[in-house]
């Protein structure tokens, strides 16, 4: 009996922790948007976490945009050729950043690059004790901590994820017309005849804010829950990346579904 | 200097019949206390005797499981959140780490409440912030980050910040944890200098005798789960009780055990790993 018992209880146990896990996170993204007063009053904080989370994940993203431009460009032009239609390279670069992988790939190397440094950030805020020195200061932390850096997290995405995508494009032009000698005209005609500003630009940016909302959340709660000793911050650490990166792929294929079925 | 701080009429901070802990676990019971106005009070105590314990519920940060802690005349479990807020403004506390915000650097650090509490422009935040600065001995590393300086300066930044709202509370949480002795000499000076000059009430949680009994009015001593003895220090370097004596002459015999007793919890854990060895 106690054989059959156990797996049973263990299972109910995991799902009832799932359940409150995601209550909590609701719970806590409910309670940065009712605290978010503060951006209002003053913007400066989250400028302030704009210019950290979005400067320091510029180059990074820049230099990947380039790259996925470049291969972009390469494998476009090697499948368009077989059908003589090389011309509409410039548009499947473009369609290809501004509807999936501008938006997608941003969102998976934020977390990797300013996610788990807000982590680590709010993490060893809680092990130094500045989140207690704060609340004895009369100062509510989730308010001066949380609210500028999420705010920040969901400002810069969207921007991360254009200049992402604006880098593509540049990389799949010097590829397909500089060095594979496409013609230039057709190149760009193509995609400003084939890119929709509503359907194209606007869903792949609708896509970045979720995605800057999903991944920023993860990264302050991960931070928030983390054990105040370095092998907690390492784990919380490793869990924005992870779950991070899960999230942004499973919101790509509910969005994309949305948007584009 | 006054024997007893329950003589003045103005006390700061009261408690009656304390009981704290965490869960079912209670460390300190039975605390009667008071700190007044003007007077520099040490709770002294061996490492785990819950005088950390005692300042987290001074704080509001944990509530007591038995009794009552008020804070200017409140009772601070049952103040609500913004009460809390206001009750918070007016106390100063220095954490034993000094808790300094690594983002920002030594000006900005001791700026933050000023910042955070007080609207007032650059010119004036520079002015306070230069003042504190230069009562801590440190007001040219005020441009310097917090990775920059040096323990005992990181622990004097913090006091700083502690005191730049000039508060009627100052919580100092082991003031004294490696200082050298100069520093130490000085910070122990500035103590008292503050709490006179402010007339605010100091409360000092430490181990440190010579410094905290060199300015302190009152000594608080707790130790197996409960306030041990009270008085003026020289009432307590005069005392026969074998927990003073043993602790004030830092000898190794005596009621404070040195070594950790062992628990049934040890004993099964000990059994398994020679079980295993075997």
């Amino acid at each position: 009996m106690t054989t059959l018992v156990k797996p049973i209880t263990s299972l109910g146990r995991a799902v009832r922790l799932r359940i409150t896990g995601l209550g909590e996170f609701a719970r806590f993204l409910a309670t940065i948007l009712a605290r978010s007063g503060l951006v209002f009053r003053r913007p400066g904080l989250v400028s302030q976490q704009i210019h950290f989370i979005g400067n320091y994940s510029l180059l990074i993203i820049a230099v990947s945009g380039l790259f996925v431009g470049f291969v972009l460009g390469l494998q476009g032009y090697y499948t368009l050729n077989r059908y003589g239609s090389e011309e509409a390279l410039g548009l499947l670069v473009a369609l290809s950043l501004t509807r999936e992988l501008g938006p997608v790939v941003t969102a998976l190397l934020f977390a990797g690059r300013a996610g788990t440094s807000l982590t680590a950030e709010i993490g060893l805020m809680k092990a130094g004790e500045q989140i207690s020195a704060m609340e004895v200061m009369a100062v509510d932390p989730f308010r001066r901590v949380l609210v500028p850096r999420f705010w920040g997290g969901v400002i810069a995405m969207p921007i991360l994820a254009a200049v992402f995508s604006m880098v593509g494009i540049i990389g799949g032009w010097v590829v397909g017309v500089l060095l594979i000698g496409i013609d230039p005209g057709a190149f760009w005609s193509q995609m400003q005849n084939g890119v929709d500003v509503f359907n194209d630009i606007a869903n792949g940016v609708l896509k970045s804010v979720v995605f800057g909302v999903a991944v920023t959340l993860i990264a302050l709660y991960e931070g928030w829950n983390a054990k105040p000793t370095p092998e907690g911050v390492a784990r919380a650490t490793t869990r924005t990346v992870v779950n991070g990166a899960l999230v942004v792929l499973g919101l790509d294929f509910l969005l994309t579904a949305l948007m584009f079925s | 200097m006054t024997d007893d701080p329950s003589s003045s009429t103005d006390p700061v901070l009261r408690l009656s019949g304390v009981a704290l802990g965490y869960g079912d676990l209670t460390v300190l019971g039975g605390v009667d206390m008071t700190v007044c106005r003007g007077r520099v009070v040490a709770v002294m105590g061996g490492s785990g005797s819950g005088k950390t314990t005692l300042l987290r519920a001074a704080t509001g940060q944990i509530p007591p499981q038995a009794g009552t802690i008020q804070v200017f005349g409140q009772d601070i479990a049952a103040a609500g959140v913004e009460a809390l807020r206001q009750l918070r403004q007016r106390m100063g506390v220095l954490f034993q780490q000094g808790a300094l915000f690594t983002d920002l650097n030594v000006f900005e650090n001791v700026a933050f409440p000023l910042r955070e509490h007080r609207r007032l422009d650059e010119a004036q935040v520079t002015e306070h912030v230069l003042d504190k600065l230069d009562a801590v001995g440190l007001r040219a590393a005020a441009h310097l980050g917090i990775s920059e300086i040096s323990g005992g300066m990181a622990r004097r930044v913090a006091l700083a910040r502690a005191i730049v709202l000039e508060p009627d509370l100052i919580l100092y949480d082991e003031p004294f944890a490696g200082l050298d002795p100069i520093s130490l000499g000085i910070t122990a000076r500035l103590i008292r200098d503050l709490t006179d000059r402010l007339r605010c009430a100091s409360v000092l949680i430490t181990h440190d005798v010579a410094e905290s009994f060199a300015i302190a009015d009152h000594v608080y001593m707790v130790g197996q789960g409960k306030l041990i003895a009270s008085g003026a220090p020289d009432e307590l370097s005069a005392s026969h009780d074998p927990y003073v004596r043993q602790f004030l002459d830092a000898q190794p015999d005596g009621p404070i055990a040195f070594n950790y007793p062992a628990t049934p919890r040890f004993e099964q854990w000990l059994a398994a790993r020679q079980r295993g060895q075997a």
